[in-house]
């Protein structure tokens, strides 16, 4: 029997360790040579700085990146030019942003689920939300994770 | 102790990548063209339906995709690599013994997963391929290697499977050997096919019935292992880490006829540094440097020229501008004027790891410097993109530069050519 090796996988509850991490791990350079002097007193304590897209990307074989175009999102701080990060890994859930695949374009929108019925809302009043009904071909492509917005000068 | 594997293989790769991103496309006829958008190298079951076959030329088809008919795409291998990449890794979140069999097909161990519902573990992988990276897959569980194999082309054809199969009870693996023809067996060419047709062997389950020494007599030790293996005996292991390849070749038709010289070396002055990148990537250098040049031979109007030209390298390097310089005697050597050339190419042999190079005595290159160099070299184009930093003698006019109409943008790989969310509605 083997039983000990066997783990039950859900993809939802996985929690990924990515291998290709390992290659980037960077040995931090001690700050001092051994022999000249007093050491660092920092040298016991130096960690990594932080890596932007380690922290942004959880699962990098799920995560995918769109640029925005239009202003139908604008009151959920998604505007015209920003990147998404997205994460296919994820399911939809009351809330979330989504993007979606409605009639012939990607789009996104704010996932709700009240009283059994799915709508996505954008998050401008000049536009109205739409409820998903079983004819309609709409998909979620994935979640949105993180709206990657670069300030303007003004 | 028993074997068992898993065959994950991916439908239609290339059509199902353009797909991912461009969702209209699905239901709908798609192929995908070969370098220079010459034939049909990959279809969608769609456009098999419409009849169209493995290597019909472009204008064959053109028509349909004028009117729409049919979605063309040029072959997009940065797209591809990168979706074969996320496929791959997450298949080895499943086991941590995997086989990466070519771009799109993989060989998972589940040796130790036979206490496991494998059914429910088959789809489960199947089903968390399709939502992470958006390609469908079929996988095929069997005792071997080949009966994976058997298993995967079945769950692939059948309906009733919907791209799962788990071959594990003698019943079902004899039933799946029967539905196999003989000549869809891994490993067995059409030679054999004929030959073992002519014998009255049609199906997978005539082979395994066959006797061993009849095979071993007819077929060598490799047909004995695939009757072993197709009689649930794994022969053949799982290959994790690919062997060091032993000759790299670099070769390209143009995108149209070159007859100057500096065209036709800018061209194969770029399939050199390839080369070079290439070794470097797997850690070794190479001593020899073959050079060809051939013209177009079916163009019944062009004079026609072929040549080839060896050099041997005072020591084996991996540096783009020693093996361009190479690269360019040779092809001095061999290059004719008034001449419509339409491909070369740079195949580099003799391949030995970077730290067993035998070094000349009166060897006057700098070596040291130019690892440096290189180093620097990689770095800047994974940081900005191939082609923007290069030895001079590639040139920048790129008229060599292969045809690719009809290419989808790298979706995954360039930030400027990012799919688009539409917030208009």
């Amino acid at each position: 029997m083997c039983n000990a090796k066997v783990i039950p996988i859900s993809s939802y509850t996985l929690e990924v360790f990515s291998f290709d991490i390992l290659d980037q791990i960077n040995i931090p350079l001690y700050a001092s040579y051994v022999s000249a002097g007093f050491p660092s007193p920092a040298d016991d304590y130096l960690e990594d700085r932080i890596d932007l897209s380690k922290y942004l990307v959880q699962n990098p074989t799920s995560t995918f990146m769109m640029r925005v175009k239009g202003s139908s999102m604008q009151n959920a701080n998604i505007h015209d030019g920003d990147i998404l990060v997205i994460d296919r890994s994820l399911k939809a859930t009351d809330g979330l942003p989504v993007v979606c695949f409605l009639d012939g374009e990607f789009t996104v929108k704010t996932f709700r689920k009240t009283n059994g019925k799915t709508y996505l809302y954008p998050a401008n009043p000049a536009y109205k939300p739409i409820e998903v009904t079983e004819e309609m071909d709409i998909r979620v492509w994935g979640v949105v994770v993180w709206v990657l917005h670069k300030p303007v000068k003004l | 102790m028993t074997t068992l594997f898993g065959l994950c293989d991916c439908n239609n790769f290339y059509a199902s990548c353009e797909r991912v991103f461009d969702p209209t496309l699905h239901g709908e006829p798609v192929v995908v063209l070969s370098n220079n958008d010459g034939c049909v190298i990959a279809r969608s079951n769609e456009a098999k339906s419409l009849g169209i076959q493995m290597g019909d030329p472009f204008f064959k088809i053109r028509n349909f995709v004028e009117h729409k008919q049919l979605y063309a795409f040029s072959s997009n291998y940065v797209l591809y690599g990168d979706m074969s990449d996320r496929v791959m890794q997450t298949l080895s979140l499943f086991t941590p013994n995997i086989e990466v069999y070519s771009i799109d097909e993989c060989f998972l161990d589940l040796g130790d997963f036979y206490d496991v519902d494998l059914f429910k573990y088959a789809w489960e992988i199947k089903r968390t391929v399709a939502q992470w990276t958006g390609i469908p897959v079929s996988l095929g569980v069997a005792p071997t290697k080949a009966l994976a194999k058997v298993a995967n082309k079945l769950a692939k054809k059948s309906a009733k499977a919907n791209g799962v199969l788990v071959l594990t009870e003698p019943y079902h693996i004899e039933k799946a050997l029967q539905a196999t023809k003989i000549e869809d067996v891994w490993g067995i060419g059409r030679q054999y096919a004929k030959f073992l047709k002519n014998h009255h062997i049609n199906t997978a389950l005539d082979f395994t019935n066959a006797s061993e020494s009849w095979i071993r007599k007819h077929m060598t030790v490799v047909g004995v292992r695939l009757h072993k293996e197709l009689r649930g005996q794994s022969c053949l292991e799982l290959d994790e880490v690919a062997p060091p390849k032993k000759g790299i070749c670099t070769s390209r038709s143009f995108g149209k006829k070159l007859t100057s010289f500096n065209d036709v070396q800018e061209a194969t002055a770029s399939y050199a540094a390839r080369c070079a990148k290439k070794l470097r990537v797997q850690k070794s250098c190479a001593r020899l440097v073959t050079v060809f040049v051939q013209t177009n031979p079916f163009s019944e109007h062009d004079k026609q020229y072929y040549n080839s030209k060896t050099i041997c390298l005072p020591v084996a390097t991996n540096s783009d501008m020693e093996l361009i310089h190479y690269a360019s005697l040779a092809l001095k050597e061999i290059y004719r004027p008034s001449y419509y050339y339409k491909k070369s190419g740079v195949i580099v042999t003799d391949i030995v790891p970077e730290r067993q190079i035998q070094y000349d005595l009166l060897d006057t290159v700098d070596r040291d410097k130019h690892t440096k160099l290189m180093k620097v070299m990689d770095g800047l184009t994974d940081r900005f993109g191939r082609s923007k930093v290069q030895v001079a003698a590639q040139g920048l006019s790129k008229s060599w530069i292969l045809k690719s109409d009809y290419m989808s943008p790298c979706y995954t790989t360039r930030i400027n050519e990012l799919p688009v969310a539409y917030n208009l509605k």
